[in-house]
């Protein structure tokens, strides 16, 4: 098998290729649809910015190819900026998105004493049964670096919820793509677990 | 809630971990890619790694430490220490380090905050910063650098303040006052920073106890506290300074 990861000039990929070499997949690294169309299964990762994000994408001619691949029904997994993206729109930027899953993303709040980014460990309630959270303890903790939260319309399979001055999701699943809004990459023991059963899922 | 964030620091010279009181006096500890592998199992939520490294010819060696780090453990971790350029930074988060830490060389040239978070964005632009009591700065701090060598004429609030807008994510502000004393946190510096930022703090210099972490999360406003010798000499581990914070009230990841 092996794993697609997909480079649009959104933030730095080496923890994911480091994950994966730990769990011991064969990957490739590209932004060029033409090589990312062999592949098993794809991990859609990002960093910074959604209206920039999907100005890369579209550069690349990504946008068009992600579609088709999650429409083929090969597993993707969304991580951050990938998971806000998949939905239909973004208040950051007020960027038009993939909508490949209905919803938004809206800027977090914050508060007193809330600080956006909301950035470091949380714990995530596991809304669910699924085998993409399978063996791993409920509420444990995962790494975030974000400031726009995910709201994916009442339809969608919610995953994982945590709370930073409101409670709001952090995985969702529609058929076969998934989203982390937090890094598994670099969330220790439990965080390489979810991707081992992202590796596993056979939606 | 997020979780309050316990940071192991490994003081790195030319690929061995070291650790001085003030700087000076150093004394090789080990290996900092197996040292690194330890805290990871003990549940530490993140590492910085400070290269004190005094010839710009071995950095060759950092990186290298940064890349089989980052290929074993799965935490993130901040790299400091010599970072001068844009490229130096772009090295060390292309090795596999979440974040850089810019110290002395971000007070002679601020621009490469601007640059660095430009480039990777502000969660990966971390500013250490060195200060000192000093009853005639504003705040009652000042800047030093070169390890608390060199005073500047910056006040540390404003410093902070400047980095912050400049584009850092975070601020480690280690006492210069409180360095290798085990007595305790600079209370009233992270309160001051904490308190007038929106971005967190990272309390740094004195830690003896699980309580001296304790207060500087609670009553010293920090949003983690980074420990060295505490944990290098065994005399205590990651868990067991989490276990004491976790009774006490203190939200950490187990």
């Amino acid at each position: 098998m092996t794993v697609g990861i997909v480079d649009y000039d959104a933030g730095n990929l080496t923890s994911v290729e480091n994950a994966l070499r730990h769990l011991g997949y064969q990957w490739i690294v590209s932004g060029d649809p033409k090589a990312l169309q062999g592949t098993d299964r794809l991990i859609f990762p990002g960093d910074g910015h959604a209206a920039t994000s999907m100005e890369n994408l579209r550069a690349r001619g990504l946008d068009r190819f992600l579609t088709d691949y999650v429409a083929g029904g090969r597993p993707v997994l969304g991580i951050c900026v990938g998971s806000q993206i998949v939905l239909e729109s973004s208040q950051e930027g007020a960027a038009q998105c993939l909508g490949l899953i209905p919803g938004t993303c809206l800027k977090l709040p914050g508060g007193p004493g809330l600080k956006v980014p909301h950035m470091g460990w949380n714990s995530v309630h596991f809304e669910a049964a699924h085998p993409l959270t399978a063996g791993i303890p409920q509420d444990s903790s995962f790494y975030f670096v974000h400031s726009y939260y995910t709201v994916p319309a009442p339809s969608v399979t919610v995953l994982g919820t945590t709370e930073h001055g409101l409670r709001f999701v952090v995985g969702f699943v529609k058929e076969n793509l998934a989203t982390w809004q937090f890094h598994p990459e670099k969330s220790g023991e439990v965080g390489l677990r979810l991707v081992d059963n992202f590796l596993k899922w056979r939606p | 809630m997020l979780q309050k964030r316990v940071i192991v620091c490994l003081d790195v010279k030319e690929g061995r971990t070291t650790k001085g009181i003030q700087f000076e006096n150093n004394v090789d500890l080990g290996d900092p890619v197996e040292m690194a592998e330890q805290y990871y199992r003990q549940g530490v939520d993140e590492l910085v790694f400070y290269d004190i490294t005094a010839s710009a010819e071995k950095r060759g060696i950092l990186i290298d430490v940064v890349r089989r780090v980052a290929e074993r453990i799965f935490i993130p971790f901040c790299v400091g220490g010599g970072l001068a350029t844009a490229d130096d930074i772009r090295a060390v988060i292309l090795a596999g380090a979440e974040k850089v830490s810019l110290n002395s060389q971000a007070v002679k040239n601020p621009d490469l905050i601007r640059q660095g978070a430009r480039m990777y964005g502000s969660q990966s632009i971390v500013l250490g910063m060195d200060a000192l009591r000093d009853a005639a700065m504003p705040s009652g701090y000042r800047v030093v650098i070169h390890g608390g060598r060199t005073k500047t004429d910056l006040d540390a609030l404003e410093w902070a303040r400047k980095a912050y807008e400049l584009g850092a994510g975070e601020v480690v502000l280690n006492s210069i006052d409180a360095d290798g004393t085990k007595t305790g946190y600079e209370l009233p510096l992270t309160r001051l920073i904490g308190e007038a930022l929106p971005i967190p703090v990272v309390a740094s210099g004195g830690a003896g106890t699980p309580e001296h972490l304790r207060a500087v999360l609670q009553e010293g406003k920090a949003d983690a506290a980074l420990v060295a010798s505490m944990v290098h000499y065994g005399t205590y581990d990651v868990r067991t300074i989490k276990d004491y914070l976790a009774a006490h009230g203190v939200a950490v990841r187990r």
